[in-house]
């Protein structure tokens, strides 16, 4: 195994509105190990990456490759440095066949491409690394896990010397993991550079040499797998040493009354794979259930499916004991549920209408008179709501996606709130808010809380749900793997089962 | 007798078809590059009265003056296009929309009517007409003399582009380059192809070979100008391009079918025939909407592979 450094970036940071996504980055990865970058979501693998294959240009710091200074302007200066990518989405053109889709794009002058000689070396290459697929075969005729094998073979067409594989078994049944963690030991004994970017544990530990962890956007340490364990590996990941503190409420016990109540609810998502499986949970009056888990486990789905948005293919739904109908929105909000989507700005908000009919969209049935909407309720409403939540807004008849990230969210809570709710889903509220909007969300959310709404709280920051939560359940490819009260929670715990390992 | 009829119809559609033709190549590389363009009826009337004044005003010999008011119509035709490409492209509008509002800006009561006007090339019919030719002097062989050796430049070049354009688009490295912007401007984004250049390209060849059809309108069909003489032309080649499967050979059997429909009516009367002119105009429109109604489900629009990205905005993911 070569110890030579393939890639050895220093001090990089990255920042976007409002998040720094890598502070300060510093990382060698040599040539011939499969270096596994381990973290939550929103620790910044992904921005490192896409600065290492030219998509992002970092703030600052700077990327060697092989001991030169490079700077990337583009995906395709990457790939002519010998950095490939295989993207979790895959890239591929499903009419052509596999053969035209890896030479696309290909730097090569002639008119004509010699489908043969592409076949053939095609051949060679999947034959070298088992990675069995045919090259005359069309992409959409092919599997997922085939379709992934081509996106490797065009990124060694190029003759890339590092590929990048961006969480790569999300998508794969577990054989063909396995023989994609073949393919990949077998082209770093060519010493050939893997990084293997994942948030699941005992992956991590099968199939590669060294793993660095990210959290927060920084380094928080290189290890070698040999000498690490799934447990080192988690407490690193979540962070063992952060303070936070939780929000101490009380809750009368006769309070906890059952109020939402799902039973085995399963779904699709919407390419149509399983998202939910028997999903079962109960919220109590008053309550906040912590759902915890690394984005894409379902937890959108289940935000969906409780409010109306996605219909369950099994379970039922209740509120206080009445059925909610399966994908029906309007169902869920005439049983009390109130919602705040993830995408506040898309799903939860028309981002170019004014804040006073945002603020009616829920209730303006009940200020209208013969289907025609009454204004004047409109605006006294909107006026009564930006007083009391605290909203900054220019005007009532500003658009929303005019004001900062904080006041959107308020003018969702606002809306939501104002209904009067019995549940209140919500699906990582203070995403991209700034420290100040974070508290008053949160404030909000605990005194929803206190006033007996039962809050099912979804976030993939383990933090927030450890300060506000009751109890926690854990999510991991759609199903609850894990439930623990929140008083004297184990980070280690969640943040093993976050990572799939079952205990 | 009857045969006779035929070969007339079968030689009067390859002269009708061929406008549509040109109209509907460009309409292929266009929108296999991922951009709608519902411009063309404008474009070919751009490209018509700019053709005409060509014939009009540019000296020189018969052959040159043809030449010239081809090249001055693709032109025309060309910047209308780089007008929409700019729309759709750069400013990621509606493409429905940019194209409307290029049909409405130089279509009948717009921009051609208004050069046609103050050119004054609406009072003469134009002086050098796109003639038939008589190739070979084989014109007045039986049965193949009018159908294939007494047909115009334009349509003999029509042939020859039917086949490279096919060649271009399914055998070189830019055809494939080219369907990818078209199919997923993600993944050639990805692979270091240019959606943007692409797009402009494919988008002002479609405009270009769109004026040709205009040309083909006011220097050999009609031949003079009148305000809106393509009636509607524009809208069968958009038809013609999902008739054919987005594929040349395909179009071109297609713009003959329409071809024949366009002049059966006139050929019929010559002939005594006795139905209803107004019928017959109305069935190129009437299999227009047949064909766009049978084809514009999405399932269907699959099925006969459009370009995937066909009508879609290209904005690299950012966050």
């Amino acid at each position: 195994m070569g110890l030579e450094t393939a890639i050895k970036m220093t001090g990089i940071v990255k920042k976007f509105p409002g998040v720094i996504a890598n502070d300060h980055v510093n990382l060698d990865i040599n040539f011939g190990e499969v270096h596994a970058l381990l973290g939550e979501n929103g620790a910044g693998k992904s921005t490192l990456s896409n600065i290492l294959t030219g998509l992002y240009r970092p703030d600052d710091g700077s990327v060697e490759i092989a001991g030169t200074k490079v700077e990337f302007n583009s995906p395709r200066d990457a790939l002519n440095a010998g950095i490939g990518m295989v993207h979790q989405h895959f890239r591929l053109v499903s009419t052509f066949t596999v053969a035209e889709n890896v030479v696309l794009g290909e730097s090569d002058s002639s008119l004509f491409m010699d489908q043969k000689a592409v076949a053939a070396r095609v051949k060679e290459l999947s034959d070298r690394y088992g990675l069995a697929v045919d090259p005359s075969a069309r992409i959409w005729q092919l599997s997922v896990g085939e379709q992934q094998r081509v996106e490797i073979l065009k990124v060694l067409y190029r003759g890339a010397r590092v590929l990048i594989l961006d969480e790569p078994t999300a998508v794969l049944t577990p054989i063909e993991t396995t023989e994609l963690f073949k393919t990949l030991r077998a082209m770093v004994a060519e010493g050939r550079t893997v990084i293997f970017i994942s948030h699941k544990l005992d992956e991590v530990m099968a199939v590669s040499d060294r793993v660095t962890v990210l959290r927060g956007g920084r380094n928080v340490g290189t290890v070698n797998t040999r000498e690490s364990s799934t447990r080192d590996l988690a407490s690193l990941m979540v962070g063992r040493s952060v303070e936070f503190t939780r929000v101490q409420r009380e809750v009368p016990a006769e309070a906890r009354s059952i109020i939402l109540n799902v039973t085995d609810i399963s779904a699709r998502d919407d390419r149509g794979g399983i998202a939910l499986q028997s999903v079962s949970l109960t919220v109590g009056r008053g309550e906040i259930v912590g759902i915890a888990g690394v984005a894409g486990n379902g937890q959108r789905e289940l935000a969906e499916v409780i409010s109306g948005m996605r219909a369950m293919t099994s379970g039922s739904i209740s509120v206080q004991g009445e059925k909610v109908q399966s994908g029906k929105a309007r169902s869920a909000i005439a049983k009390g549920i109130a919602h705040v989507p993830e995408d506040r700005l898309h799903t939860g908000l028309a981002s170019s209408h004014s804040v006073e009919d945002n603020l009616a969209l829920k209730n303006y049935r009940t200020m209208s008179r013969f289907r025609i909407l009454k204004r004047k309720s409109i605006r006294a409403q909107s006026t009564d709501l930006i007083e009391r939540y605290d909203i900054k807004t220019p005007g009532s008849q500003t658009p929303v996606r005019l004001l900062s990230g904080g006041n959107v969210q308020k003018v969702l809570l606002a809306r939501e709130f104002s209904a009067l709710p019995k549940v209140l889903i919500a699906a990582s509220p203070t995403r991209g808010l700034d420290v100040g909007a974070i508290e008053t969300v949160r404030e909000r959310l605990v005194q929803a809380a206190d006033n007996g709404v039962g809050v099912l709280l979804i976030s993939e920051d383990l933090d927030e749900i450890m300060s506000l939560a009751d109890r926690i359940l854990v999510m991991y490819e759609g199903r609850i793997v894990d439930e623990v009260p929140a008083e004297g929670a184990d980070r280690e715990r969640i943040g093993l089962t976050m990572g799939g390992i079952k205990l | 007798m009857n045969s006779n009829i035929l070969i007339i119809i079968i030689a009067s559609a390859i002269f009708y078809g061929t406008p549509l033709f040109f109209a509907a190549l460009g309409g292929i590389f266009t929108e296999r590059s991922g951009v709608l363009n519902l411009g063309v009826e404008g474009t070919m009337l751009l490209g018509g009265v700019s053709g005409a004044w060509a014939s009009q005003h540019v000296g020189g010999s018969a052959w040159f003056t043809v030449l010239m008011s081809i090249v001055i119509g693709m032109i025309a035709g060309g910047i209308t296009s780089a007008l929409l490409a700019f729309l759709c492209v750069t400013l990621k509008t509606n493409q429905t929309v940019a194209g409307l509002a290029i049909t409405i800006f130089a279509g009948a009561v717009g921009l051609s009517s208004y050069f046609a006007n103050i050119w004054g090339v609406a009072e003469n019919p134009v002086p050098r007409q796109i003639r038939r030719l008589d190739v070979f002097g084989l014109a007045d062989t039986p049965i193949v003399g009018p159908i294939i050796f007494n047909q115009t430049i334009l349509t003999y070049v029509s042939w020859v582009l039917a086949v490279l354009s096919t060649v271009y688009l399914f055998r070189t490295r830019i055809g494939l380059q080219l369907r990818a912007v078209g199919e997923s401007p993600q993944t050639a984004d990805a692979m270091g192809i240019s959606v943007v250049k692409y797009r402009y390209v494919h988008t002002i060849l479609g405009g270009a070979l769109a004026g040709i059809g205009g040309v083909f309108y006011s220097l050999a069909i009609v031949p003079t100008w009148v305000d809106g003489m393509t009636k509607g032309a524009g809208w069968i080649a958009i038809a013609l391009v999902i008739f054919g499967f987005w594929r040349p050979s395909l179009t071109l059997l297609g713009a003959y079918l329409f071809g024949a429909l366009q002049s059966l009516g006139s050929t019929l009367k010559a002939r005594g025939v006795n139905i209803s002119g107004d019928i017959l105009d109305a069935l190129p429109f009437v299999m227009t909407i047949v064909v766009l109604v049978l084809v514009s489900s999405r399932f269907a629009h699959r099925k006969l592979g459009a370009p995937a990205a066909l009508g879609v905005p290209y904005e690299r993911e950012e966050r």
